[in-house]
């Protein structure tokens, strides 16, 4: 009933193609922001630290991933090399000027991939589809060979591996071991935050459009006078640039340090599902997959044996963990097949009904 | 707006023009020596039986295919061997036989694609959709909104295309085309698979577009008697030879042309 579209006229063309038309989704989203800030100070570190912080660095890559293969329509498997770029960027930009502020090293080192994302995205004025994504593997590759062998990349680091170093704003340390992980939550949600919303200006703008117009029907776009080379290679650098950023966020403000098999194939499968779950060609879609795909497991696997031990079933760790990933496969394929256009559809679709409620249309 | 190297054409000057164009892909030729020519603010219709080389023709004029021989001059000067989206930026607008709209995106967001070309905001801005960028997007918002206003379709401005009827579709494409503010707007079959009502309609808009805002057009249809009311000129094509050219009547009583709309007698 609180949900309306009726009595907000809109008046001129800023208001009509605001990204938020309407008044109860602007109130929306803002509490949810201001839920998310309070939380910092509500959860405790688990919740912060095991299930906040991963599900925003998920959150992030799955929109630069979902720029690429949702708004334009290319399908990339780098996903994971991309992230790792960022990572190394971060890591040698911030030990090269340590008197900088790491945030901006952060912002930075997304820079470094969207170069290495648009150099590896060249093929794809030529192939599309399942072919691309071949293409894209040989960066996933290539990248990680060379984060094993390039020793310079680690500072040549015995152990090869990234470790955070203690760095801090404002004198509070954010990375590093004494980085508390209230402080690393609220860096990591501020930047996901503001980078959200400039992807979300981009895609509603002109550059959206074209994006979209390449992956709907390329043809007609180029008759359009759309230049097909510069827009993709645009989104490939877009999109790499977000995955750089939330690599580099992985490695420093979740994990502390990490080596290169945490950028290996199986991350760039991991976000690919979550964008394709979430929804392709949205951005709340993202956020949805990385919540399906990494919180849901998480939450089952502390529901789980709560749920079971009235009955007097107590099973063992193990058997939980083979349920959780039963239950997540099946609710994958029972989400796949009621809305093969992922949640956000389905979000879009119960926004819809609500408009009307509780009338059928 | 338009490239400073171009003279400016009045009414009847030859705006485009095809000399000896031949197409070949392999052994099979598409077309073969046609010539003919496209003034400025008249409407062309391109006919002829199914496969005389219709859409070859257009796709050679947009920039699809190079002719293998034979040269296309537009707006007095050789055209190079250009990109589909070159053709387009010199102020060539083309819609399909088969819709090809942007499926997901609104009305209103197919025809504001029509404008990218128009669209100068940087980059910066357009990532904070403030100031110049926002300022842009209002101005082109405002032309599309003519367009949409002169096209009737109001009431379908936010609904995905993919969900319109065919008809509808079509007059969106139409719209797109003309949000590029073309020169020179080349038509495959904008009337195939309407009827007679929605037909009415489309001829409405072909004739409106042509007078109000003076804009060349080039259609390919079917359908003779909205051919012959519409266009000022027609060439008609057969096995990818021109078999004649002239005005809507002189076609009409050319023997070749009836010979090869009707067969000949043996």
């Amino acid at each position: 009933m609180l949900y309306r579209e009726a009595g907000q006229f809109k008046t001129n063309y800023v208001a009509d193609s605001a990204i938020f038309p309407l008044r109860q989704d602007r109130i929306g989203i803002g509490l949810i922001i201001v839920a998310a800030y309070a939380l910092a100070f509500l959860g405790n570190d688990f919740l912060l630290q095991a299930v906040l912080i991963p599900f925003l660095v998920f959150s992030l890559a799955s929109i630069g991933l979902n720029i690429l293969t949702g708004y334009t329509g290319l399908l990339s498997l780098g996903t994971g090399a991309f992230m790792g770029v960022g990572a190394y960027a971060c890591y040698k930009l911030m030990t090269a000027f340590p008197e900088v502020n790491v945030i901006v090293w952060i912002l930075m080192s997304g820079f470094f991939s969207a170069a290495i994302g648009a150099l590896f995205g060249l093929p794809s004025l030529r192939i599309k589809g399942f072919y691309l994504a071949v293409a894209t593997l040989a960066a996933q590759f290539f990248l990680q060979w060379c984060f094993i062998r390039i020793p310079w990349l680690v500072n040549y680091n015995v152990s090869g591996a990234l470790e955070a170093p203690l760095r801090t704003l404002f004198g509070i340390p954010i990375i590093g071991a004494t980085a508390t992980p209230q402080t690393r939550y609220l860096v990591v949600l501020t930047i996901v935050i503001l980078l959200t919303w400039l992807a979300s200006n981009l895609v509603h703008g002109r550059i959206g459009r074209m994006w979209i117009a390449i992956r709907d029907m390329d043809l007609a776009a180029e008759l359009m006078g759309i230049r097909p080379l510069q827009t993709k290679l645009l989104a490939f650098a877009v999109s790499s640039y977000y995955c750089g950023v939330a690599g580099a966020l992985l490695v420093f403000l979740w994990y502390g340090g990490a080596e290169y098999d945490v950028f290996n194939i199986n991350q760039s499968f991991f976000i690919l599902f979550m964008v394709i779950i979430g929804g392709l060609g949205s951005l709340i879609g993202s956020f949805f997959g990385a919540a399906l795909i990494f919180i849901l497991p998480i939450v089952l696997g502390i529901v789980l044996p709560a749920m079971l031990s009235p009955f007097g079933i107590s099973v063992g760790a193990d058997v939980i963990e083979h349920l959780r990933f039963m239950i997540v496969g099946a609710l994958i394929i029972f989400f796949l097949i009621v809305e093969p256009h992922g949640l956000a559809r389905l979000w879009q679709i119960g926004k819809q009904k609500l408009l009307v409620w509780p009338f059928p249309y | 707006m338009r490239a400073p190297d171009h003279p400016v054409l009045s009414k009847g000057d030859v705006l485009l023009a095809v000399e000896n164009v031949s197409l070949g892909f392999g052994g099979v030729k598409a077309l073969t020596d046609v010539s003919f020519d496209i003034r400025k603010s008249e409407i062309r219709a391109i006919i002829g039986p199914n496969g005389a080389g219709k859409t070859s023709m257009l796709n050679c004029i947009n920039g699809f295919y190079y002719p293998t021989e034979g040269r296309i001059t537009f707006k007095g000067v050789r055209r190079p061997k250009m990109r589909p989206y070159e053709a387009a930026r010199g102020g060539i607008a083309r819609t399909f036989q088969n819709v090809a709209l942007f499926k997901s995106m609104s009305t209103l967001d197919n025809i504001m694609a029509g404008r990218s070309i128009k669209m100068r905001s940087n980059f910066f801005w357009q990532l904070f959709r403030h100031g110049p960028a926002m300022k842009e997007e209002v101005a082109h918002r405002r032309f599309v909104e003519e367009i949409i206003d002169f096209l009737e379709i109001q009431h379908i401005r936010k609904t995905p295309v993919g969900r319109l009827p065919y008809g509808l579709q079509k007059r969106v494409e139409l719209g797109r085309a003309l949000a590029m503010e073309p020169e020179l707007l080349l038509l495959d079959e904008p009337m195939a698979g309407m009827n007679l009502e929605e037909k009415e309609d489309m001829s409405r808009f072909i004739l409106e577009v042509n007078q109000q805002y003076g804009t060349t057009i080039a259609l390919i249809e079917h359908d003779m008697g909205v051919v012959m009311d519409l266009s000022d000129r027609v060439v008609v094509l057969e096995y990818g030879r021109k078999i004649a050219d002239g005005t809507p009547a002189e076609v009409k009583g050319d023997q070749r042309v009836i010979d090869a709309y009707l067969g000949v007698a043996h």
